[in-house]
């Protein structure tokens, strides 16, 4: 059962990633784009996202539940040390949240809009930016239980090139999954071409990230490539990430937006697959050499067991209706969607 | 302490924002009801105001919840170590519902005109239920908090856990039932105040009466039937956590035919209650039904055991006053509406209710206050106290200032949120009229 457990966990993380990153991504490329784009982006965005974008964040609220009903010890020490990212990255979450609800549902459109925009892309970049940084710490062995001054033991576990670096890249990975989204949403060609501009630009941006985090990882004595390279699976599905990374550009003027985006979803899962099965069992590492393992967890039976039902009956009830939420707003797109009388 | 003033601090939000993302959707479907079978237009337009109520509500009620479960283990790691193994199953289940509410949400907020009008109807209807599921789960995660049970425990150590058990503890039903109604009663009286309101304003009256009535409804049924489940917890609460029942009575000397005490200021050096109404021999009886029932007061137990007395006192008749004033107002209500018509067209009737508006919330925040302050010094009542739970991390305080400063600035917003919602009814609505 125990198992069952960390395959949600790891389903979690990884649809989060896709889906809360669209969301975040969205938000990050309305920040990377000129001012005249800006409000295209706006209404696509609101009409793809406005409807899944509450679910798409319970995601990480089940991967939260799991990590402390499930792993309790790795919670409270990423608790402990990561703190300030954490509540970092907590702001970002209510601003971004409230920002968004509130600029489509606030009934009169007039400056304020301005303020909860900005709000809302700055809080889209700086969410993520604060995942992948603890993300980045907690597998990193940069965590310091030994430290005896507060700088030690609360900001240098994270404010570090590695860990700042992989923020940042999570930032990119968001827009660049957004774009190729989006780029399927678009109705005309200019519009296509706008968002097949901007995800050139995140995978750049996003290439130079990973290129700091390598030299990042060899540079503070962190044995990435290792992870990464140093088994089968791992390797196998690197190039495998690789190869259809490549391919997803071959597709995108496509009329059809699904090869695109299942090509992207592949390449996220694969490179999910080949950082976390290089890492697996341990998950928080410290820099004292101890790690925390996902599979040493002395939680009672009795809980395993309960948590894993719980966890199968939810998904039961969830994915169904979760599928179709989507597939009914993706399949009927009314024409008359802006005189429908929510008003929008 | 700035740990424990910063979860009050999110409580005290999140419970706001909660009992109405909770409660409202009921009001909603009815209001949907009405249209679906007589075709009013006038109940569309209140479905319609209030799911964007809904949707605001729904979306701080989320993030404020999200930031507790990542609070629990930020503020009381040492706490969630151990209980989050024993308190897992209702989180979890929670975790479940709230997917499931964000899910039925995503298709009411975006479905209309798009399904079958009684699918669409439906999707509201498992908003509020799996919203009130959720509420019910959290709060008998609360309540354990109260009530442990489902584990064994020595030198230390917690094992022989059963989650089932904890789930189904002892606390859960009193507290639940006792806060689900709390809530009905809180947000009827909030919004049905806030309609009446713009009724004594002359704004919109066929619009704000309609909506007033569902709510007022709601709010009269809750408020006639939550004493009842009162009594239920403060016998729960007389028999498990004796403390706590003498702090909320200012209760200090143990005795028979001990007296109900109405009021007053407790003396806590000299225990004694000022300047207060005694009956004499109602608190043995409302605890055991007996007016010769020796009481334990807050004598029986050590000092390191005692809670803050006067906070819980003061806030415990602060509950009951408000409750019962609510009571007052819901038979007003009823009376009216059976005996007096012509009263629910007077405006003295809706400045009445115009000015409750904020007593079900003030009423559930100290109610809240009693249970939460009542259990210290404990976090797991019997079994691990507050002060050995809090995070190690040293300036603690900057993190409440900030938190502070969120929460206040996101209550702004809502509010004046609520007020442009309130102040376009007129241009968006009133064309369909």
């Amino acid at each position: 059962m125990s198992y069952v457990i960390l395959g949600f966990l790891w389903v979690s993380f990884l649809i989060y990633l896709l889906t809360g990153g669209a969301d975040y991504g969205v938000g990050i490329l309305e920040w990377f784009s000129a001012k005249q784009y800006k409000e295209q982006i706006r209404v696509n965005a609101y009409r793809t996202v406005g409807p899944v974008w509450e679910a798409n964040h319970m995601w990480l609220i089940i991967a939260v539940v799991i990590m402390f009903v499930g792993f309790p010890h790795i919670y409270s020490t990423i608790a402990i040390y990561l703190h300030i990212p954490l509540v970092l990255m907590l702001l970002g979450i209510i601003a971004r949240g409230t920002a968004f609800a509130f600029r489509n549902y606030d009934a009169v459109k007039d400056n304020t809009q301005h303020l909860y925009n900005r709000i809302y892309v700055h809080s889209s970049f700086i969410t993520p930016l604060f995942l992948g940084i603890i993300a980045g710490s907690a597998v990193s062995g940069q965590i310091n239980p030994n430290a005896h001054s507060f700088l030690e033991a609360y900001v240098y576990d994270w404010f570090n090139v590695f860990s700042v670096a992989v923020g940042l890249f999570t930032v990119f990975l968001c827009g660049f999954i957004a774009a190729i989204y989006l780029s399927g949403e678009a109705t005309d060609i200019s519009g296509k071409d706008l968002y097949i501009k901007k995800a050139k630009l995140m995978a750049i941006l996003g290439t130079v990230c990973l290129v700091i985090v390598f030299c990042a990882s060899v540079y503070q004595g962190i044995p990435l490539i290792t992870w990464l390279f140093g088994n089968l699976l791992s390797f196998t599905t690197i190039c495998g990430a690789l190869i259809s990374f490549i391919l997803i550009w071959t597709r995108l003027r496509e009329k059809r937006p699904l090869p695109a985006r299942l090509l992207t979803g592949l390449t996220i899962t694969l490179f999910w697959i080949a950082i976390t099965c290089g890492h697996f069992p341990d998950i928080v590492i410290m820099k004292n050499g101890t790690s925390l393992s996902l599979l040493d967890t002395n939680i009672p039976k009795g809980t395993v067991n309960a948590l894993g039902i719980a966890l199968l009956c939810g998904s039961f009830f969830i994915l169904p209706s979760l599928f179709y939420l989507l597939y009914s707003f993706n399949k009927k797109k009314p024409d008359d969607y802006s005189s429908g009388p929510s008003g929008l | 302490m700035a740990a424990r003033s910063q979860m009050a601090l999110s409580l005290i939000f999140h419970i706001v924002f909660s009992c109405i993302g909770m409660v409202m959707p009921f009001f909603m479907a009815v209001a949907h009801f009405i249209y679906l079978r007589r075709g009013n237009p006038v109940y569309k337009n209140i479905t319609v105001a209030w799911s964007k109520g809904v949707a605001i509500f729904f979306a701080t009620g989320a993030v404020s919840g999200t930031v507790l479960s990542f609070e629990l283990g930020l503020l009381w790691p040492s706490f969630m170590k151990e209980a989050g193994p024993i308190i897992g199953m209702p989180f979890s289940l929670e975790g479940t519902a709230f997917f499931i509410e964000a899910i039925a949400l995503g298709f009411f907020l975006y479905g209309w005109n798009r399904f079958s009008p009684w699918f669409h109807w439906f999707t509201g209807v498992m908003v509020g239920i799996t919203g009130l599921l959720s509420g019910i789960l959290v709060v008998s995660a609360n309540s354990w908090m109260n009530s442990p049970a489902g584990f064994s425990y020595k030198n230390g150590k917690y094992f022989n856990v059963d989650p089932v058990k904890a789930m189904f503890n002892q606390a859960w039903f009193p507290e639940s039932l006792h806060m689900i109604i709390a809530a009905f009663a809180a947000t009827g009286f909030a919004v049905a105040g806030i309609h009446a309101l713009m009724v004594v304003r002359g704004r919109n009256i066929t619009f704000h009466t309609a909506a007033f009535k569902i709510a007022a409804v709601f709010a009269g049924l809750a408020a006639i039937i939550q004493p009842f489940s009162g009594d239920i917890c403060a016998r729960f609460v007389s028999k498990n956590q004796p403390v706590k029942l003498a702090a909320m009575e200012a209760h200090f000397r143990t005795e028979p035919r001990s007296p109900l005490i109405i009021g007053g200021i407790p003396d806590i050096k000299n225990k004694k209650v000022l300047d207060d109404i005694e009956i004499p021999g109602l608190l043995s009886f409302m605890v055991s039904g007996n007016t010769n029932t020796v009481v334990r007061g807050l004598d029986a137990f050590p000092k390191a055991d005692e809670p803050p007395v006067p906070v819980i006192h003061y806030a415990f008749q602060l509950m009951v006053a408000l409750g019962m004033a609510m009571l007052g107002l819901s038979l007003l209500f009823f009376f009216a509406s059976k005996w007096q018509k012509e009263w629910l067209s007077s405006r003295w009737f809706f400045k009445l209710f115009a000015l409750a508006t904020p007593l079900g919330f003030i009423a559930v925040e100290a109610g809240w206050t009693v249970t939460e302050v009542g259990r210290q010094p404990w976090i797991i009542q019997g079994f691990m106290r507050t002060a050995d739970a809090v995070t190690p991390m040293p300036a603690m305080i900057y993190s409440f200032y900030l938190f502070t400063c969120v929460y206040i600035s996101l209550a702004l917003a809502v509010a004046l949120l609520l007020k442009r919602q309130i102040k376009m009814v007129p241009v968006i609505y009133d064309h369909n009229i």
